[in-house]
C-alpha cells in the first residue's frame, strides 16, 4: 500500500515536477555501490558540556554519543529528532565551534583540530553554515550589498572591479531577482524567506563545498518554505554542494534528502535511505516519530484510521546530565530488555542499506 | 460570587441562578452522546472586526469574520504568521487590550442552560469574568503565560475551582485538581510542582487540564504544541480529542500547521491578512480546496508517506496589513487571478458544502462574465 514510491525511481530528483530538465541519476541508492568519498565527516564524536550548577557544583551534560555521519558531494543528508537531540551539537562541531571530547571531524579524511585565523578561514571558505534565524548571519545594520562584500572579500572571493558583478551573480543563484531590488535593501526590509536567501547567499559568497543548515526553515512562513527548499535542491544538482539539512520535521526531510539519520537523545539510533527509513523504519523511536507526524493522507483516505486513536503516552526524553544507561531510549521502549538497560547496542548494517543502533537486530545478523 | 444574583445584567445569560447540569461534570460520568457534536449552535460569530490603532493609521488585523461553531465540534483556524489568528483568539475571549479594538460584528455565545445567546462585545468586564473558565476558557502558545510561576498547580487549581464554586470545599478542590491532572496524563503529586519545574509538554498539559477545570462548553487554544515536540503534540491532542469525546467541550484551535488540523479538526476556517478565506469540513478542504491560498497552503505540506512530487509553496509573501492590497489581498501572489481581483473584495459566500471568499467562485451578479476572461498577464508579474 505504501510502496508506490518504489520501482526505483529516485524520489528525491521529484520526477513529476513539470519543468525538470532530465538528468541521469546520479546517486544510486543500492547499498553495495561503491559510494565516493565523504567531503567531510563526523567519526565517532562524543560531546559532553561542561556546565556550572549553583555553589560551585558542575555537571556533565552528555549531548552526544558516539556519533557518525558522512556529507558527500551532491547529496542532502536529514539530521531528524526531537528537541535536545543533539543535532545543532553535531552541526556545530562541523563547524568547529566546539572541540569534541572524543572523536574527529575529518575533511576529505584529514582530521581537523581547533582552527585559529588563516586556517580557520581556510576551513570556512569550505564549510558553511546557514541558521534557523538569518539575522544571525546576516549584519542588521548594514545593506545586503555590504554583507555579501564582506563575506567575499574576507575570503579573497573577489577583487575591486568584479565584486559588485559577483554579488548580482549571487543574488541571481538564489532566485533574488532582479537582484538590483534587494542588493541596496537592509535586512529588516526584506521577507522571512528573502532574508533567509540573502543568509543562503552569504554563505555561498565563500565558494563552499558543504553547507550545514540548522533548522533553516522552520521561522518562516509555512508558504514560503517549500522554496527555500526547492533552492537548497538546487544548489545540490547545480553546484554539486553536500548538504546537511537539521530539521524536527520528519515530511521536510523526505522531500529534500537522499539520507535521513534520525537521533535521540544524543545518540544516532537509525539512518539510511530517505524512503527506507519513511516507509520501512526498524528503530522503536523511528517509528514512534513517523507515527506522531503529522499526514493528513492517514486520516483521510477511505478506510484510514484515525491516527489519535492509538496513541498511548510514551513519557519523555530523559535529562541530559543524568541520561539512562545503555540505550538511552529504553524508559519509554516498550520492547526494552536487560541488555537495553545495559549497553548501548553496536551498528547494525541491514540489508536494506539502512543502519541502526538497537539491540532487536543482534550486530553481524546481516553482515 | 454572591453576587451572581440579584443584577442579571440586560445582555448575560439567563441561568445565573441555577447550576447547568454538567457544569464540574468532569467528575462524573460520560455523558450520554459519547461525541457532542449536534446542531446546535454554541458560537455565532458576525461580521468581527479587529484593528490596532495608532497615530500612523490602524491595522485591520480581523476583517469581517464570520463562522459558527457547534456544541462538541473542533474549529481549526489556519493561517501564516500575521494572518490574525491571535486577534481572533483574543477578541472571542475578549481579553484583547489596548491597542486592539473590535470595531464592528458580534460574538454571540450561548453556553448550556442560557436561554439564548449573549453577545459577548460589549459585555461588561464583570459579566466576563463569570463566563471564563465555567464557560469558556483559554489555552496559549506558552504554558507560562497561563499558569503563575510562583504558585505551586494545586494552588492555582483550588483559586480557579473556588472562584467559579464558592461551595467547593479545600479538600474537594484538592481532589478535582488531582482528578484533572490524572485526565491530562499527569499524575496527582505533580499537583505539588511549580510550573518551572515541569518540562514544557507536562506544563502545557497542566494548562489543559486547568482550561478543563470547570467544565467550560469552548476551549479556545492559541497554537498550544507548537512549542512542543511532535511526539508530545500527538500525545497531548490524542488527549484532547479523548476528553472531548467524554465532556462534549467544543475547540477553536488556531496554528499554522494545515497538515496537523486536517486530521485534528472537523471543519477549518482558513485566514488570510485578516479575512477568512474558505471554511468547510476537513476532508472537503484537503481533498477538494477551492480558494487558490488554500490550495498553495495544502501544497506546501510535502506528504509523509504518498508519493513525493515536486511542490513550490506559494510564491512572494504575506501582505503588510498596515497597507493591504485593495480588491483581494490574494492577489498579488494568485497564480489565477483574472481583471477584477485587484479592486473587487471577494465575500465569503456558499459554493458546494464549503464557503468561499474568491471571485472565481463566488463574483456576484456583476462579474459573472468576468470569469472566463482571465488575463494571462496577470501571472507574468
Ligand atoms: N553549549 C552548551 N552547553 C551546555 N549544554 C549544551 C550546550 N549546547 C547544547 N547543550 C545541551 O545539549 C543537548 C543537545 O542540544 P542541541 O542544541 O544539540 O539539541 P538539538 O537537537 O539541536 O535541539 P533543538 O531541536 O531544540 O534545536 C541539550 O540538552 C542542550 O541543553
Ligand atoms: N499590539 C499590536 N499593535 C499593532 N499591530 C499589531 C499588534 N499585534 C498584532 N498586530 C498586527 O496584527 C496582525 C495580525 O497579528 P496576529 O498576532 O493576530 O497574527 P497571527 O496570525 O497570530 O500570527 P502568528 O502566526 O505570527 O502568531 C499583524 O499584521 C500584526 O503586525
Ligand atoms: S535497544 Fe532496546 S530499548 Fe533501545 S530501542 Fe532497541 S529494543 Fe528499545
Ligand atoms: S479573488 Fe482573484 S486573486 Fe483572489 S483568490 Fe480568487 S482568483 Fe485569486
Ligand atoms: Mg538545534
Ligand atoms: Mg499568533
Amino acid at each position: 500500500m505504501l510502496s508506490d514510491t518504489d520501482g526505483g525511481v529516485d524520489a528525491r530528483r521529484h520526477p513529476e515536477e513539470p519543468d525538470a530538465v532530465p538528468e541521469p541519476p546520479r546517486h544510486p541508492e543500492e547499498p553495495d555501490a561503491v559510494p565516493e568519498p565523504p567531503v567531510l565527516e563526523a567519526a565517532d564524536v562524543t560531546m559532553h558540556f561542561t556546565v556550572r550548577g549553583g555553589l560551585g557544583r558542575t555537571s556533565t551534560v552528555k549531548a552526544l554519543e558516539h556519533a557518525s555521519l558522512r556529507l558527500r558531494r551532491g547529496r542532502i543528508v536529514a539530521l531528524v529528532g526531537e528537541s535536545g537531540s543533539g543535532k545543532t551539537t553535531l552541526a556545530r562541531l562541523f563547524a568547529l565551534m566546539y572541540t569534541p571530547t572524543s572523536g574527529e571531524i575529518r575533511l576529505r579524511g584529514e582530521p581537523v583540530g581547533p582552527r585559529r585565523g588563516r586556517a580557520a578561514r581556510e576551513y570556512y571558505s569550505e564549510v558553511q553554515m546557514v541558521f534557523q534565524d538569518p539575522f544571525a548571519s546576516l549584519n542588521s545594520m548594514h545593506t545586503v550589498r555590504h554583507n555579501l562584500a564582506r563575506a567575499l572579500r574576507i575570503h579573497g572571493r573577489a577583487g575591486r572591479d568584479d565584486i559588485e558583478e559577483r554579488m548580482h551573480a549571487l543574488l541571481e543563484r538564489v532566485s533574488l531577482t532582479p537582484t538590483r531590488d534587494f542588493i541596496g535593501k537592509l535586512p529588516h526590509e526584506l521577507s522571512g524567506g528573502q532574508r533567509q536567501r540573502v543568509a543562503i547567499a552569504r554563505a555561498l559568497a565563500v565558494g563552499p563545498k558543504v553547507v550545514l543548515g540548522d533548522e533553516p526553515i522552520s521561522m518562516l512562513d509555512v508558504s514560503m518554505r517549500l522554496d527555500i527548499l526547492n533552492l537548497l535542491a538546487r544548489l545540490r544538482d547545480e553546484e554539486d554542494l553536500a548538504l546537511l539539512y537539521i530539521t524536527h520535521d520528519i515530511a521536510g526531510a523526505r522531500y529534500l534528502a537522499e539520507e535521513i539519520h534520525v537521533m535521540y537523545a544524543g545518540q544516532m539510533v537509525e539512518g539510511g535511505p530517505t524512503e527506507e527509513i519513511i516507509q520501512n523504519p526498524q528503530h522503536p523511536y523511528t517509528r514512534l516519530l513517523l507515527g506522531a507526524s503529522p499526514d493528513p493522507a492517514r486520516t483521510l483516505t477511505p478506510g484510514g484510521s484515525s491516527v489519535f486513536a492509538d496513541v498511548e503516552d510514551s513519557g519523555e526524553p530523559p535529562n541530559l546530565t543524568d541520561p539512562p544507561p545503555g540505550c538511552r531510549f529504553h524508559p519509554r521502549c516498550p520492547f526494552a530488555t536487560d541488555s537495553c538497560r545495559r549497553a548501548f547496542p553496536a551498528r547494525t548494517e541491514l540489508p536494506t542499506g539502512q543502519w541502526v543502533h538497537c539491540w532487536l537486530y543482534p550486530s553481524g545478523a546481516s553482515t | 460570587m454572591p453576587g451572581d444574583h440579584g443584577e442579571t445584567p440586560p445582555t448575560a445569560r439567563g441561568n445565573t441562578g441555577e447550576t447547568p447540569p454538567t457544569a464540574h461534570g468532569i467528575t462524573g460520568e460520560t455523558p450520554p452522546t459519547a461525541r457532542g457534536i449536534t446542531g446546535e449552535t454554541l458560537l455565532d460569530v458576525r461580521g468581527l472586526t479587529v484593528e490596532y490603532v495608532s497615530e500612523q493609521g490602524s491595522v485591520r488585523a480581523c476583517d469581517d469574520v464570520s463562522f459558527t461553531v457547534r456544541r462538541g465540534e473542533i474549529l481549526g483556524v489556519a493561517g501564516e504568521s500575521g494572518s490574525g489568528k491571535s486577534t481572533l483568539i483574543t477578541a472571542l475571549t475578549r481579553l484583547e487590550r489596548p491597542p486592539a479594538v473590535t470595531t464592528a460584528g458580534e460574538i454571540l455565545f450561548r453556553p448550556r442552560g442560557a436561554a439564548k445567546p449573549v453577545d459577548l462585545v460589549g459585555l461588561l468586564e464583570r459579566d466576563l469574568r463569570k463566563l471564563r473558565w465555567r464557560d469558556m476558557a483559554i489555552v496559549l502558545q506558552s504554558a507560562m503565560n497561563a499558569l503563575n510561576p510562583v504558585m505551586r498547580l494545586e494552588a492555582q487549581f483550588t483559586d480557579v475551582l473556588r472562584e467559579h464554586d464558592c461551595t467547593l470545599s479545600r479538600r474537594t478542590a484538592r481532589e478535582r485538581t488531582a482528578e484533572l491532572l490524572t485526565l491530562v496524563g499527569l499524575t496527582a503529586g505533580q499537583a505539588n510542582r511549580y510550573p518551572h519545574e515541569l518540562s514544557g509538554g507536562t506544563r502545557q498539559r497542566a494548562t489543559i487540564a486547568l482550561a478543563l477545570a470547570c467544565g467550560p462548553d469552548l476551549v479556545v487554544m492559541d497554537e498550544p504544541t507548537t512549542a512542543v515536540d511532535v511526539v508530545m503534540q500527538r500525545q497531548i491532542l490524542a488527549n484532547l480529542l479523548r476528553l472531548r469525546e467524554r465532556l462534549a467541550f467544543a475547540v477553536v484551535f488556531v496554528t499554522h500547521d494545515l497538515s496537523l488540523l486536517v486530521e485534528l479538526a472537523d471543519r477549518i476556517a482558513i485566514m488570510y491578512a485578516g479575512r477568512i478565506v474558505e471554511i468547510g469540513t476537513a476532508a472537503d478542504l484537503y481533498h477538494h480546496p477551492r480558494h487558490p491560498y488554500t490550495e498553495g497552503l495544502r501544497a506546501s505540506f510535502p506528504p509523509l508517506r504518498e508519493p513525493v512530487r515536486r511542490l513550490s509553496g506559494i510564491p512572494g509573501s504575506p501582505p503588510d496589513l498596515r497597507d493591504p492590497p485593495p480588491g483581494c489581498a490574494f492577489h498579488p501572489r494568485c497564480p489565477q487571478r483574472f481583471a477584477p481581483c485587484d479592486s473587487v473584495l471577494p465575500v465569503l459566500g456558499p459554493v458546494g458544502d464549503q464557503q468561499v471568499a474568491c471571485l472565481l467562485h463566488t463574483g456576484g451578479p456583476t462579474l459573472g462574465h468576468a470569469r472566463k476572461e482571465r488575463t494571462d498577464d496577470a501571472l507574468g508579474h
